[in-house]
């Protein structure tokens, strides 16, 4: 027993910073829950859902683009910019839907290789590149709009972030089909850590005792399930949390099974190094950035579709609340290190923190400033653990 | 009046538990020109940052006494304060303000309210200039200027604060033959005006020319002090003198199986990284064969590491111009993933800046240059890797209890081996290894040895480049010397002594055009 207290206290003195944020995590959650009965309520969770989303897209693609020690400011105009190409073809030129999200897509993608020529091949500072993105294409979306809204998008475009898959297997105020994708997934998470496990035991590396493994995926499965539960006895399952899995699933694998991730964290961790192994830094940072700019253009389409037009002022300071949801995660401000789910862990606090406060009738502005503490406190609490493990180590 | 300006008396300092001095006496007269002479690490640097005060009293062990006075510096202001200057390999101007304000940078001349005098400090400063030589405007920012003349505006700071007793480090090393000429001319011509100078350096000749004593220092501790007007005073003398290490280490029994040739270069020529019309590497030509040990001996400045960087994919250098061959072949190695295709590994010297992701685990430092051996279409075998980890851990014994801590977590000597376990995964077979056991504990440099060792047992080749002439006699089986970026020697490591490698390691570079 007295091992196994000790492989607890292990797993989580030597994950502090993420385990932290779990923590942190659910304490707000259950905060607001206890103060507000709505917090809960089917209809409020779906709401957090749709109504973060694209927050959650561009802290996927901000990660990378952080642990290779670069910022990218440019993603709220991106967004704009995307949303408006989109509706400009759709609304205006009466193109199908399918047309909107494409050119969306391209046009993130012709800016991220833009953005990632500049920082890549001439090799001026992310920071500078991304700033002058940001007025840049902040200007192109108030000329491809021409300085006025469009509205509103087909149904099928708008389906893309309001719509829900349900009803497939019917069931009567609880969606069936809701709950067998939940317990799909859970399976899926339970195998694939089971497998993990056993790799690591064949390997003779150190692994947590088997009850704490157990409690672990327990405690997880009946968490999501409950989540589950609740989209099911509202509309069912927001077609957004699809997107936001299939992309979290895509880029947690990128970011640790593959080489391209490999090379990413190399870079941030040490680019010298890096380089005098093989890695090619130059194009890696391009690529980075094209990545970043392709998933603001998918959060570009899923805010458009939300909003059911494209506005020249849309996604303005959306660039701050994806780095703020890296670093809240977890992510080093000096690079090498952050993981796709500490990211999603950091969006969504700031995303339930917003949600709590607007149901407690909080104004935007303390919203803002309890954000801004949150964010400098989570940072400052890596940074004080770093040092303490630097005066261990020393 | 003692004739002395200096005394530093029983002077010992250790870094983490490494006695780097051992009570070293160490005497200056005034008005001379005093030298200063030992190998890479025998402790003058270390000795000179005692003098200066960058590390303070109570740092170290011992009296400095200056002008008769026992002296406590606190920091290199406390040491200046009192008349020592001290000007760095590595010049420490900033590059994109003034000559002018360079010389009077923190003790600028200021007026009431603390509003500079430019018209005063303009003035001063071309006074200054005179006396070191320099006929420039005082206003040209010093990016503009040369190394040369970087170096003299160096010496006017030091004498804008009254300097007493100035120390050269190593003031020749960066400079072509005429401005050494100049330089060495303007410290005869100080030391006429009453300044005392100290002058460290691996240029015997230049030391038989200008300096009045030369004191050996060798493994922290002074071996002599030598007038410089006897004729026994000899540089045979001096380089013995410096080279007499102990040889207390022991090195694994190797009994050599040489093969065929794998690797050779031929008239390779490397530029300086910024300034591109220098020289750091001539003419240099050599071979390595497999299974064999190559040690590659030179001083601070050689142009060592920079040859080496320059034949790992052009990491090194510019304008590079030669022929590589590998088994025979010419190649072409221009970028490190080149380099690495051909079968050609470099483990760099300073493995915390150039060699580890300290913040990444030990696997993944491991896989990172062979990684495509792991991958099939991009996506990485994770279970493959973990594997290949933990076969190096245990083949070459890296002491930690699992390959996924971090590398940072690791000793010296264990992060050595990740390194060398890095390139080991690519297949290489010409291993060059740029001191491969600097600040390593003996046992652990014990253990690099025996893994070298191994290496060149399955026909791999290695090059070894060390500061430790034991360590290269006791490891290599042939050695090339290089001085000044030439190759100045070939010889049989089993056959030859610590003195005639030292003694082609200080040869002068004889023709001029080494710098153009």
């Amino acid at each position: 027993m007295s091992t196994a207290l000790s492989g607890l206290t292990h797993s989580l003195t030597s994950n502090l910073r993420q385990s932290g944020i779990f923590v942190a995590f659910v304490a707000i959650f259950i905060l607001f829950a206890v103060m507000n009965p709505n917090f809960l309520s089917p209809t409020n969770l779906t709401n957090i859902v749709l109504q973060y989303s694209y927050v959650l897209v561009l802290a996927i693609g901000m990660l990378f683009v952080i642990v290779l020690a670069q910022i990218d400011l440019s993603v709220g105009s991106v967004v704009a910019l995307t949303g408006a190409v989109s509706a400009v073809l759709v609304i205006k030129q009466g193109m199908p839907w399918w047309v909107g999200v494409l050119a969306a897509l391209a046009t993130g993608l012709v800016v991220g290789a833009w953005q990632g020529f500049w920082v890549a091949f001439v090799g001026i500072p992310g920071f500078i590149v991304t700033l002058a993105g940001m007025l840049l294409f902040r200007g192109l979306t108030y000329t491809v709009l021409e300085n006025v809204s469009l509205s509103p998008f087909p149904s099928q475009y708008q389906f893309i972030a309001n719509g829900f898959l349900n009803g497939l297997f019917g069931g009567a105020g609880i969606d069936i089909f809701t709950l067998v994708i939940f317990g799909v997934g859970i399976l899926g998470f339970a195998v694939s850590q089971w497998r993990s496990r056993a790799s690591r035991i064949a390997y003779n590396q150190h692994v947590p005792a088997l009850w704490l493994f157990i409690l672990k995926i327990l405690a997880i499965a009946v968490v999501v399930m409950w989540f589950g539960t609740q989209l099911a006895q509202n509309r069912g399952l927001p077609v957004v949390l699809i997107i936001l899995a299939i992309l979290v699933i895509v880029y947690g694998l990128v970011a640790g099974r593959t080489v391209f991730g490999r090379h990413i964290y190399a870079i941030g961790g040490n680019i010298s190094a890096a380089s005098l192994s093989g890695v090619n830094v130059r194009m890696v940072t391009f690529w980075v950035y094209v990545n970043m700019g392709i998933l603001a253009a998918v959060a570009g389409v899923i805010y458009s579709s939300r909003m059911n037009g494209a506005q020249p002022s849309a996604g303005n300071m959306f660039e701050l609340d994806a780095i703020a949801a890296c670093f809240i995660g977890g992510a080093s401000t000096t690079g090498g290190i952050g993981r796709i789910g500490g990211a999603m862990v950091g969006g969504l606090i700031m995303a339930v923190l917003s949600n709590g406060m607007q149901l407690m009738g909080a104004s935007t502005s303390t919203q803002q400033m309890v954000k801004g503490l949150v964010l400098l406190l989570a940072v400052a609490f890596d940074v004080y653990n770093k040092r303490r493990g630097g005066a261990r180590a020393a | 009046m003692n004739t002395n300006i200096l005394e530093m008396r029983n002077i010992s300092k250790s870094f983490s538990g490494v006695k780097v001095l051992r009570e070293v006496n160490f005497t200056v007269e005034r008005g001379e020109i005093h030298a200063i002479c030992g190998e890479n690490g025998a402790g003058k640097s270390t000795l000179m940052k005692v003098l200066s005060g960058v590390y303070p009293h109570g740092d170290y062990e011992g009296d400095i006494i200056f002008e008769d006075e026992a002296m406590q510096f606190a920091n290199i202001k406390d040491s200046e304060s009192v008349g020592i200057g001290i000007i760095h390999q590595e010049l420490a101007l900033v590059p994109y303000l003034s000559i002018a304000e360079n010389i009077f940078l923190g003790t600028e001349v200021a007026g009431r309210f603390g509003i500079i005098d430019w018209q005063k400090v303009n003035t001063e400063a071309t006074k200054l200039l005179a006396r070191v030589g320099l006929d420039e405007n005082v206003t040209t920012p010093v990016s503009q200027l040369g190394v040369g003349k970087q170096q003299l505006i160096e010496i006017a700071k030091a004498l804008s604060r009254q300097v007493k007793l100035l120390i050269l480090d190593e003031p020749t090393a960066a400079l072509n033959d005429n401005d050494s000429e100049n330089l060495l001319s303007l410290m005869r011509h100080l030391k006429g005006q009453g300044v005392t100078l100290i002058m460290i350096s691996h240029k015997l000749n230049e030391i038989a020319a200008i300096a009045d004593r030369t004191t050996i220092i060798r493994d922290g501790k002074t071996i002599e002090t030598l007038d410089m007007s006897l004729p026994t005073s000899t540089q045979e003398r001096i380089i013995k003198g410096m080279v007499g290490r102990e040889l207390d280490q022991r090195f694994p029994e190797r009994i050599p199986q040489i093969g065929d040739e794998v690797f050779r270069i031929e008239h390779w020529n490397v530029h300086h990284a910024s300034q591109s019309d220098r020289l750091v590497v001539k003419d240099a030509s050599l071979n390595v064969r497999h299974g064999e040990v190559v040690g590659i001996a030179g001083l601070m400045g050689a142009g060592r590491t920079e040859l080496a960087m320059s034949l790992f994919g052009h990491s090194y250098g510019r304008g590079i111009s030669g022929k590589m061959f590998k088994d025979g072949v010419e190649i072409h190695a221009r970028t490190v993933k080149e380099a690495i295709k051909h079968g050609i590994a470099y483990a760099t010297e300073d493995r915390k800046v150039y060699g580890l992701n300290l913040i990444g685990d030990i696997r993944n430092n491991i896989s990172l240059a062979g990684i495509n051996k792991l991958a099939v279409q991009g996506w990485v075998n994770g279970n493959e890797e973990l594997k290949v980890a933990t076969e190096y851990r245990t083949n070459l014994n890296i002491k930690t209890p699992s390959v996924l801590q971090l590398a940072g977590q690791l000793s010296g000597g264990n992060q050595q081996k990740v390194v060398l376990a890095k390139w080991l995964y690519t297949d290489a077979d010409v291993l060059i290894l740029d001191e491969p056991t600097r600040g390593i504990d003996v046992g652990a440099k014990f253990e690099i040895y025996t893994i070298i060792n191994a290496m060149v047992a399955q026909g791999k080749a290695v090059v070894v480049i060390s500061s430790e002439l034991p360590e290269l006699l006791g490891i290599s089986d042939r050695i090339y010397t290089l001085a000044y970026g030439r190759i100045t020697g070939e010889v049989d490591a089993h056959t030859t002594t610590q003195e005639s490698l030292m003694a082609l390691m200080t040869q002068e570079n004889t023709d001029k055009d080494l710098i153009k």
